[in-house]
């Protein structure tokens, strides 16, 4: 905690009173926290008070806020002793807050201490032109253009001793100062330029948009979903007035010509050499729908593909980018009860069925 | 390293306008009726996929934190509150998110808001940053000028937003004493529960989020939980800005992949170690309040939540404070002692006292004017604030020091053996003067 008190009285102006234009302001702010909260705007109205003041909190100006506010006056002295920010004793034209903490320490802070000290003397003292006044303060978030300072309001960056001293000649002088670092970077990229974020259509608005396209499939899988029953009944319809020839290839896109089965193999002349094998290739619709029925259900589709894989010894039919039917207990059993909307959606819902249970 | 494409602060280092029309050609405010479209639940979905880990320095999944909100309101309204007060040591980069690209974040505030059925938003900026705060309230201007937010806008879901600041106080950026500074006092934290997802700002549920992760919300919803997700580890998803201070040749922030070594993200970013990674003594790698780091464990390490969890540190808020060989460690620790001193607030015995004890011991510790009993001394002092304060500040003071007698105790005794093999006139004070 710091120690934090009023300056004495003989420093203390008699009274403070906002400016017009600063009385205006702060109605806006009080405006901006609901009914009865005005409190809230304590800080706000403190810190214009302390700008118009000269930099400094006389105790006249923290009673003018309670007033303003309703609020006792204690409670916003409790407030301008804790917060760091407001500074109960006069400080120089150009008030220096040297961050001193990790990051600038480790970067050179204590060589711009050790001037400011020989300069100005101890800190928290006004010199004697009325220039400047300074304080080692807690960090201050520019730690990768460290060490800096922050001068009245603006914050000066990547400095020495030499920079420093010079930034406060041309201060004192009434010079104009370029706010930020000072060795010529533009924020926190790295000296000499970023190799990262040259890519120009970042920039140039050609990227606008592209996320729809995920975004539109997402939506499309999301409510075939969401309609559920609704547009399988509807679908059942479609399909009894319409039936359309199931096709054996759909829902195996990844099903390619590699894949080994017997019935591809007797197609390509090839003699089966087991018997289980033989019956299965003779017959290639067997385990397949034929053209001309209506699409048969998953769960059929399945029970086939599983019966003649247990018959030949191999899982001819199932689609092998699926996994392996689920029991009845799992989740995946309801989408395969459920009768499909469209052949090609079948093998979705499947494959998201186990990861909405984990979740 | 992470692909342009898949950054999300496009203009973090403020080559561009951060006006409103540079800012939609850069993918901000798109498609954002859209998303809202999508619905309350399919929001906090998606960010939960997106595995989002706070961004302020607890790593708490952001997606369950907004689902906390109560559903309905029970006649109170709902607020969220952004956390804009950096303070941690080290940490310097929600301040280029609100000047370089603030429409990131001001999207993200109607994305969030919307999801947890608030119609108003504080932004609570600390007060040292008066050019932020200005440039905010310029993208918060155009925002409303455009119709993007406010009572009646493009979106159809009414929405304020404000710009609030504080005045220096680094325990304001806890979140409790951040809403106690909202309503006009001391930033002291309450005790919880009641958690201000039920009793917040105002007593009224309030959820307060760090910048960056709100500000990530509208490229996560767009691209998609799953793209986030790739990014990174398990556990340890997406992207993150890195905040490089110290003693690398070009200290910088960036944004990069979570779990990137600390080798690779020196060398690709900031220019290298100065002087060779030989020179390297440690690094802090997640802000003051996390412990020191070693260069043999940090080196190879990936920075990570996990990983540095399982190295006795954490990754904070991603603030690499790099030291090499020149450092004076034990002095280095002792500036970090007083910081916590200084930014305690005062309202819990062990850690008001405590931090100035501690600082006072490692003060004299860093010249080598102590005995060596008081090293276990001092860390059983670290270990009794620990955990017994009503915020994490006690920890924070506690865990820098911890971390230093782990890994530098052989520095601390020589120091002390140093000290007492000559002779000194000036008699040794006593531990709590």
């Amino acid at each position: 905690m710091a120690n934090r008190r009023l300056a004495p009285a003989s420093e203390q102006p008699a009274s403070f009173a906002f400016s017009s234009e600063n009385a205006e302001w702060a109605k806006g702010q009080i405006e901006k926290y609901p009914e009865g909260r005005q409190a809230s705007a304590v800080i706000p109205l403190l810190w214009k008070a302390q700008e118009q003041n000269g930099g400094w909190l006389p105790r006249a100006a923290i009673e003018a806020v309670a007033a303003e506010l309703g609020m006792p006056h204690i409670r916003v002295l409790e407030v301008a002793t804790f917060y760091t920010m407001f500074a109960l004793e006069p400080v120089g034209r150009f008030w220096i807050q040297l961050c001193g903490t990790v990051p600038c320490d480790s970067c050179g802070a204590r060589e711009l201490k050790d001037y400011l000290q020989a300069r100005l003397g101890a800190p928290g003292h006004v010199s004697a032109d009325g220039n400047f006044s300074w304080l080692e303060v807690e960090c201050l978030g520019a730690c990768c253009n460290a060490p800096m300072a922050q001068i009245n309001q603006d914050y000066y960056e990547d400095l020495t001793p030499e920079l420093l001293g010079a930034l406060m000649d041309d201060l004192a002088a009434g010079r104009p100062v370029k706010i930020g670092s000072q060795v010529g970077r533009t924020s926190s990229e790295p000296k000499g330029g970023a190799d990262t974020l040259t890519d120009a259509t970042l920039f140039d608005g050609s990227r606008v948009g592209a996320w729809r396209q995920r975004f539109e499939d997402k939506k499309a899988e999301e409510s075939s979903e969401a309609s559920g029953k609704a547009e399988a009944a509807s679908s059942e319809q479609r399909a009894a007035a319409d039936p359309k020839p199931a096709h054996p290839a759909s829902g195996r896109a990844a099903e390619g010509k590699s894949t080994d089965a017997p019935a591809q193999r007797s197609a390509a002349g090839e003699t089966p050499v087991k018997s289980g094998d033989r019956t299965d290739a003779a017959d290639p619709t067997e385990s397949a729908a034929r053209p001309g029925t209506p699409a048969p259900s998953a769960a059929e589709t399945v029970a086939r593909a599983e019966a003649a894989g247990a018959e030949a010894g191999t899982q001819s039919d199932l689609p092998r980018d699926e996994p392996p039917p689920q029991p009845v207990a799992s989740g995946a059993s309801e989408t395969v009860d459920e009768p499909q909307p469209a052949p090609v959606k079948k093998s979705k819902p499947k494959r998201s069925a186990p990861k909405s249970e984990e979740n | 390293m992470l692909s342009d494409q898949d950054r999300i602060f496009t203009n973090l280092y403020g080559l561009h306008s951060p006006g409103l029309d540079e800012a939609k050609k850069r993918g901000a405010w798109d498609g954002t009726k859209f998303l809202l479209e999508m619905g309350r639940d399919w929001i906090i979905e998606e960010m939960k996929q997106s595995g989002l880990r706070g961004r302020g320095g607890a790593g708490f999944p952001t997606g369950l934190k907004w689902s906390f909100m109560p559903k309905k309101s029970d006649g109170r309204p709902h607020y969220l509150v952004v956390n804009a007060d950096e303070s941690e040591p080290g940490t310097c980069k929600d301040r280029e998110i609100m000047r370089h690209d603030p429409h990131l974040l001001i999207e993200g505030c109607m994305l969030a808001s919307f999801s947890m059925a608030a119609h108003a938003c504080y932004i609570y900026i600390r007060g040292e940053y008066v050019a932020e705060k200005h440039a905010l309230q310029k993208a918060v201007d155009e925002a409303y000028a455009a119709r993007l937010v406010g009572k009646d806008n493009v979106h159809g879901y009414p929405f304020d937003i404000y710009v609030h600041h504080g005045a220096g106080a680094y325990i304001c950026g806890e979140e409790t004493a951040l809403l106690e500074s909202l309503e006009g006092k001391k930033g002291m934290p309450r005790l919880k529960p009641p958690f201000p997802a039920n009793m917040g700002l105002y007593g009224c549920p309030t959820t307060v989020n760090n910048v960056e992760s709100i500000a990530v919300a509208g490229t996560i919803l767009r691209r998609g939980g799953a793209w986030f997700a790739g990014l990174g580890g398990k556990n340890n998803t997406g992207t993150k800005l890195f905040c490089v201070s110290g003693h690398v040749n070009k200290p910088c922030n960036v944004e990069e992949e979570l779990g990137i070594t600390f080798r690779d993200l020196i060398d690709r970013h900031c220019g290298g170690m100065r002087g060779g990674w030989d020179n390297l003594l440690c690094s802090i790698p997640g802000g003051s309040s996390v412990p020191l780091v070693p260069a043999e464990q940090i080196i190879d390490a990936k920075m990570d939540f996990d990983t540095l969890k399982s190295l006795g540190s954490g990754l904070g808020t991603a603030a690499v404070i790099v030291l090499d060989r020149s450092t004076d460690i034990v002095s280095a620790i002792a500036r970090i002692a007083y910081f916590y001193k200084h930014e305690s607030c005062g309202q819990c015995t062990p850690c008001r006292e405590g931090t100035g004890w501690m600082w006072r011991v490692m003060l004299r510790m860093a010249e080598g004017r102590a005995q060596r009993r008081e090293i276990d001394m001092l860390l059983d002092v670290t270990k009794q604030i620990e955990g017994h304060t009503i915020c994490a500040l006690g920890d924070a003071a506690a865990w820098p020091i911890q971390g230093l007698i782990r890994h530098f105790r052989p520095e601390i005794e020589r120091r002390i053996d140093r000290y007492s093999a000559n002779p000194h006139s000036d008699p040794v004070p006593m531990a709590a003067e």
